[in-house]
């Protein structure tokens, strides 16, 4: 075990863990901030998709050794993040979700890509959110959710 | 046609106990379902085998409760993981009690014999039933609810209920009166719950019908809605099994010295699996320190006497069944006219199917606790009945020391429903081993994409005579594929050794073949399969449609009018006509003005009830196909809610896409599955899903049918009939490798 200090949503929060525990479950069974999900386990699906220092980040396969100083953004902190509201937003006037459990990730990602490139192409779309799995296959409406949050943030 | 409006009773209070009305201990007004001896002895139980009548806890049997602060809490009788029950139940059965959407509270019930399924008879989310079973259901609770609260009102004001009128939970009286469902609450309680009660009528719906958003829309975005996977109890406890490697394996020796090193660690020891097999199971404090110990664990496995399957092996041996009769699933007209068909009016198709993983977002979990006289479960089940009777059963307990909370589940497909609760037993095995403390059992993606219950792997044959009007005369049929029913409780469903599941769409199909016959072999393998969204339609839909489209590319006729001209006329084909009409007329103008390089596909299909026709533009890039656009018509009957009818058919298609992934399979190599998780599974992705895709759906008045499974079967043979177009090239083995 040992002791890491991570700046959370902007709180400095310590733990005590295995210095090979991915984030992923650091924020899930330590923190108890349960909003990210586990998928995979392999960054092959991105349910657990944080931002790390501004970066859409794949929580699973990040120790938590290896965040060093770098602050960690949840979707916890997107209803106080104004990118994050408005897609949180848009993706609730689409009714976007399903079975909801991959949104946290996609959202993630649709807020990195907006808050980098205001005015995405579909192709833009499909690069920042090709990574993450929707089982439900919900794609259609996440893609129009991210155009619309693209356009109220206008 | 049977009008949604007649005014009856129910068969679910009539025949299996009645409503009752209790006042809560906060001055509310609780509706619950109450089966009694009465009832109970109108089935053919004599009262000697009864159990005593036991004391009513909360909320066990509540469906409604009206709140003295105006909320309406509503139970929904089954999981919610994805498809849109928790708001459309309660919507139901808000428009007829005239709730206020905006009080309304969606809560999923527990495990209790009153939320069983009303045609089903178990608590169960599958076939697409949700709707089709519950709408008479909650319109009666709803209608039922709304009488009593109009009859307190009317008592207080000294008027006949006839002259009170409802609107957005507030009651009007003749003079201008007004009461608001809260306040009159426990009042109507006390008055007794009609025995019969009018419904409305289609034009006095004011949320079914109109297209309301999901109650579960906002708390799937901002990460506070709790999953399974998400429970966190005081003391829980997270395990992790490794299981054998081959369905049935059992542990010879296990090296766990390694494992019990690892810090937070708690208990390592072997449990039942699946299948005969046995396993380790690994506690500990949290999930990391688990996954770590169970990969330092050192096992020898005993695969004596255990079947190792293998899928070249079995193709081989399904192809050679293919070409034998099995078991007759439909036979019309003359068996023999197959053999009299010369070569050149001869089509021979033989189509083969991996296995598929479900692979639902969230892994498999169940969380128990045991008491030693008593336990709590908690899961995302789509079985709860005999979910809630499996724990009991491993922990020795009776079911009622049971209680079953259904949980949120992230995605199902069918694998959350599974006849032997195999999940659920591992769960209680371990958590009995620590009394008093929750155990939460995670299966890892490795776990669930290497753990079987898959959609089962078919080959097809098909043998078709044409006749001189292009029209198949003549239609041999043979299916090979494991039986999904047979081994569980549902084989009475089998007829004569066939498993309808295996045939669907092929042998009710709705088109007219004059001499037709259909046989199936149910070969056993040593591979768990499992009902996969749409089951026998996901490989059967593809067969027929890529058949009929090559029939009409053969007779140079255009696929819509071939399909029609086939059809049988009959009022059972009424809802894939209406679907297919509606499918032609709004893509009619795309398709007939398609860039170069791009080409259509159709398909239509019914399942479920409901008739679904689609349309798929496709080109191809980097040897794939791109899906630039799908066109989907439905008739599922009256469409509860709209925007969940849309939003099943968008994400469906793309779903029923998984098939035509190029790692969208399951294969096994002497005896070992080879994939482990995404990276070689490979479900669709972003890219891989149609850019749009639009949505029509066929006014009607007619009860409800299934949204959930219709959209999958279709977009498929959609796809490959337009690659087909591109190419030249037949498409008969999936997954689609290269195009």
């Amino acid at each position: 075990m040992a002791k890491y200090q991570l700046n959370v949503n902007g709180v400095t929060r310590e733990v005590s863990v295995d210095p090979s525990t991915p984030l992923l479950w650091v924020l899930r069974e330590d923190l108890k901030m349960t909003g990210t999900k586990f998928g995979c386990g392999i960054s092959a699906c991105g349910a657990c998709t944080v931002h790390v220092a501004g970066v859409a980040t794949r929580s699973c396969v990040l120790p938590v050794e290896l965040l060093g100083e770098r602050p960690v953004v949840t979707v916890e902190a997107m209803a106080n993040d104004p990118v994050g509201r408005a897609v949180q937003d848009a993706w609730v006037e689409h009714d976007v979700v399903q079975c909801g459990y991959c949104q946290s990730g996609q959202i993630m990602s649709a807020v990195a890509l907006l808050k980098q490139t205001p005015k995405p192409t579909d192709a833009n779309i499909d690069e920042s959110l090709g990574g993450n799995v929707c089982r439900c296959a919900t794609y259609v409406r996440i893609r129009e959710a991210v155009k619309l949050a693209a356009q109220k943030l206008k | 046609m049977t009008h949604p409006n007649a005014k009856v009773e129910a068969p679910l209070t009539s025949r299996r106990g009645f409503l009752r009305a209790t006042a809560t201990a906060a001055g509310g007004l609780l509706v619950s379902l109450y089966l009694d001896r009465h009832a109970a002895a109108q089935e053919g139980v004599k009262p000697s085998q009864l159990p005593p009548p036991k004391k009513k806890e909360y909320p066990p049997d509540a469906f409604v409760r009206v709140r003295p602060d105006g909320k309406v809490v509503i139970q929904v009788n089954r999981l919610e993981f994805g498809q849109g029950v928790h708001t459309a139940l309660p919507l139901i059965l808000a428009d007829e009690l005239d709730a206020d959407w905006s009080q309304v509270v969606s809560e999923l019930a527990p495990a209790a014999d009153v939320y069983r399924d009303p045609l089903f008879g178990i608590q169960m989310v599958g076939g697409s039933g949700s709707i089709a079973h519950s709408f008479q259901q909650y319109r009666e609770l709803g209608a039922k609810t709304r009488a009593m609260l109009v009859a307190a009102a009317a008592a207080r004001w000294n008027v006949s209920p006839d002259k009170c009128r409802t609107e957005s939970s507030v009651v009007h009286g003749p003079a201008g009166q007004s009461l608001k469902y809260g306040e009159l609450a426990a009042e109507a309680a006390r008055q007794p719950v009609p025995a019969t009660v009018r419904l409305k009528e289609p034009s006095e719906f004011k949320l079914i019908g109109k297209g309301v958003r999901r109650l579960d829309g906002r708390a799937k975005c901002d990460g506070s809605l709790k999953f399974g996977l998400d429970l966190d109890l005081p003391g829980m406890l997270v395990a992790v099994v490794a299981r054998p490697p081959v369905w049935g394996a059992k542990v010879r020796r296990f090296d766990d010295r390694e494992a019990r090193a690892v810090e937070g660690v708690r208990e390592v020891f072997e449990i039942p699996v699946t299948r005969g097999g046995t396993g380790v199971a690994v506690v500990a404090d949290k999930f990391w320190p688990a996954k770590r110990a169970r990969d330092l664990l050192k096992i020898e496995w005993d695969e004596t006497g255990v079947e190792r399957a293998d899928s070249a092996r079995l193709f081989e041996q399904y192809r050679q069944l293919a070409r034998t009769a099995g078991l007759s699933a439909a036979a019309r007209g003359d068996a023999k006219a197959i053999e009299r068909v010369g070569t050149a009016d001869l089509v021979v198709a033989e189509y083969e199917f991996p296995y598929l993983p479900h692979a639902p977002m969230e892994p498999l979990n169940t969380t128990v606790r045991f008491d030693g006289d008593a336990a709590e479960v908690w899961a995302g089940s789509q079985f709860q009945t005999f979910d809630h009777a499996a724990v009991a059963e491993v922990l020795g307990l009776k079911p009622e020391r049971v209680t079953f909370h259904t949980e949120m589940a992230g995605g199902g497909f069918g694998r959350r429903a599974v006849p032997d609760s195999h999940v659920q037993r591992e769960a209680a095995a371990i958590a009995k081993r620590f009394k008093g403390a929750p155990v939460k059992l995670v299966w890892s993606r490795e776990d669930d994409i290497r753990g079987g219950y898959y959609r089962p792997m078919h080959v097809h044959r098909a043998e078709i005579g044409v006749g001189p009007d292009g029209l198949p005369a003549a239609w041999r049929h043979v299916v090979v594929g494991q039986s999904i029913l047979a081994g569980t409780p549902f084989a009475m469903m089998m007829k004569d050794g066939v498993d309808n599941s295996a045939v669907e769409g092929v042998n009710d199909t709705h088109y007219h073949v004059p001499n037709f016959g259909v046989t199936v072999h149910h070969p056993k393998v040593n591979v768990p399969v499992l009902w996969w969204r749409s089951v026998g339609h996901t490989h059967s839909a593809f067969v027929m449609e890529t058949l009929i489209e090559e029939l009409a590319t053969r007779a140079k006729m255009d696929p819509i009018a071939y399909r029609r001209k086939l059809i049988r006329p009959e009022p059972e084909a009424k809802k894939l006509l209406a679907a297919l009409d509606l499918m032609d007329a709004k893509s009619a103008a795309w398709r007939h003005s398609l860039p170069q390089g791009h080409a259509v596909g159709f398909a239509c299909h019914e399942s479920f009830g409901t008739g679904v026709a689609c349309a798929a533009e496709v080109s191809i890039v980097n040897k794939r196909p791109k899906i630039h656009r799908v066109t989907v018509a439905v008739d599922c009957g009256l469409a509860v809610n709209p925007l969940t009818v849309e939003s099943q058919f968008q994400a469906g298609v793309a779903f029923g896409l998984s098939q035509l992934m190029a790692g969208g399979a399951i294969t096994l190599k002497d005896g070992r599955v080879e994939q482990r998780n995404f990276d070689r599974y490979v479900p669709p992705y972003m890219p891989d899903a149609p850019v749009a895709v639009d949505v029509h759906i066929v006014p009607s008045a007619e009860p409800p049918t299934g949204c959930g499974e219709p959209p999958v079967p279709v977009i498929s043979p959609a796809v490959v009939n337009a690659l087909s177009k591109l190419t030249g090239k037949r498409y008969r083995t999936l997954p689609l490798v290269t195009v």
